[in-house]
């Protein structure tokens, strides 16, 4: 059931990872990280507080240099994430990189213009029907709540048809019938091709999206696992319960 | 590119309009500098001009201290710098667009202390020679300062960082905008054309190297 290696290898892969290491001073983030990722499926990233998930997305998606290792994104070894590979990407972090004294129209509209999305405004309304936030397009993202500011920052990152997403916590803020609605577009997603990679603490909502997982500790890979029957056994084996949703 | 650039700029603007935490600071402060200069100053005779110009300089650097960090912490507050950085936009780019809205903002705000400056120093300061003084001066500081902004936005005593920084190296800035607007203010135009130089040098100069090297500040 376990890996013997805790390396997660697949056939013609859109990511590797090889290697990769992150030390801020004194304190290693990161030690070692490989795996790869094909396209089409869903990777599961857990682990408690701390074990480095949001610094692996984040050296990913390009907003943190490692340290050490290397990332070859649609097979090309980058060292910086350039701008066609940025461009292929759909990125969701803690933060939801919305203006706030912007309109939900007004920032998904900065957005489908820096991505040079085409027909914006029928995007737009697009991807505000997938949330369902088409009644809020014209409400200041400052006066909605936190859930409601998630739902719109998921429509920003499916704005651009991006090829990846990488989700860092994508369910916080979320109700349950919101939450629901995010594992259906996630699948759906899929369906097309698009990859996913996805941190959460809700297990429960990752084991229903993941095909492959892979858990991290103290910026280790504990262990992996190559399919969702492995991805579930692994968990509900685990010290750490399944939290439930 | 220009599409991208216009939305940076046009994102800034607005969203300055809705909030108007930037701009106001910033007159606040250059307006509460002039009048402390005007009392403190003897205004009479010959000191008036090197006194106004003087007082002006101090309080657009001030001012543009204040905006700078008042932009910076704005963009970090809710993610938007993430947002920016992590779309296909090249690095050189956003720091155009930024600048220019930097500019904007203190461009604003020289235009209204000007009319202080005119009022309380009794002064001809709507001369050509004058905007040109203040046009100069105010892009090589908005290049400079947009860069170290960006630089120092990380770090925890990124308020004490970036006067630190930005300080010296703005000081030809500084001077250069003292001496060109006394002499065109006190009638003497022709002999500030070595300070205009100065003024539009660094403004190049700073502005390309910004234009170089603000990939590696945004990934650093």
């Amino acid at each position: 059931m376990t890996s013997s290696t805790p390396v997660l290898r697949c056939d013609d892969p859109i990511l590797i990872v090889d290697g990769l290491t992150k030390r801020y001073g004194w304190k290693t983030a990161l030690s070692e990280v490989s795996f790869s990722v094909a396209p089409g499926t869903c990777l599961l990233i857990v682990g408690p507080n701390g074990a480095g998930k949001t610094t692996l997305l984040r050296i990913l998606a390009g907003l943190t240099r490692p340290t050490a290792g290397t990332i070859s994104w649609f097979g090309r070894a980058h060292q910086v994430v350039p701008v066609e590979v940025r461009a292929r990407l759909g990125v969701v972090t803690h933060r939801t990189m919305l203006d706030p004294d912007l309109t939900v129209a007004e920032n998904l509209f900065y957005y489908a213009r820096l991505y040079r999305v085409a027909e914006p405004s029928v995007r737009v309304r697009e991807v505000a029907e997938l949330v369902d936030v088409v009644g809020l397009l014209h409400e200041r993202v400052r006066q909605l709540s936190r859930g409601l500011q998630q739902r719109v920052t998921l429509a920003r990152a499916f704005l651009h048809r991006p090829d990846v997403l990488l989700l860092d916590e994508p369910d916080t803020g979320l109700d349950r019938a919101s939450r629901e609605r995010l594992r259906a577009l996630l699948d759906r997603y899929r369906e097309r091709g698009g990859t996913v990679l996805l941190t959460t603490h809700a297990y429960e909502f990752g084991l229903e999206v993941a095909t492959w997982a892979l858990y991290l500790d103290r910026g280790r890979v504990v262990w992996t696992a190559a399919d969702p029957t492995q991805v579930r056994a692994q968990l509900t084996e685990m010290d750490s319960p399944v939290v439930p949703v | 590119m220009w599409g991208q650039l216009l939305a940076i700029l046009y994102r800034d603007l607005l969203s300055e309009w809705r909030a108007r935490e930037v701009v106001i600071g910033m007159l606040v402060m250059a307006l509460l500098t002039l009048l402390v200069f005007n009392f403190a100053f003897d205004l009479t005779g010959a000191q008036r001009a090197a006194s106004g110009s003087g007082a002006f300089w101090v309080a657009v650097v001030f001012a543009t201290l204040l905006g700078l960090g008042r932009m910076t912490a704005r963009e970090r507050q809710d993610g938007a710098w993430e947002g920016l950085v992590l779309a296909p936009v090249e690095r050189s780019v956003i720091y155009v667009a930024k600048l220019l809205s930097m500019v904007l903002f203190v461009a604003i705000v020289d235009l209204v202390a000007l009319v202080v400056l005119a009022a309380l120093f009794d002064l001809p300061v709507f001369r050509p020679g004058v905007l040109v003084v203040l046009a100069l001066g105010t892009v090589g500081l908005c290049a400079l300062g947009t860069l170290f902004s960006v630089m120092t936005a990380q770090a925890k005593a990124r308020e004490v960082l970036l006067p630190a920084l930005l300080f010296p190296l703005a000081i030809p800035v500084v001077i250069g905008g003292v001496r060109a607007m006394m002499l065109e203010l006190s009638g003497a135009g022709a002999e500030a054309a070595p300070w205009k130089s100065l003024l539009g040098g660094f403004a190049v100069l700073f502005a390309a190297l910004s234009v170089l090297t603000f990939g590696v500040v945004v990934e650093e």
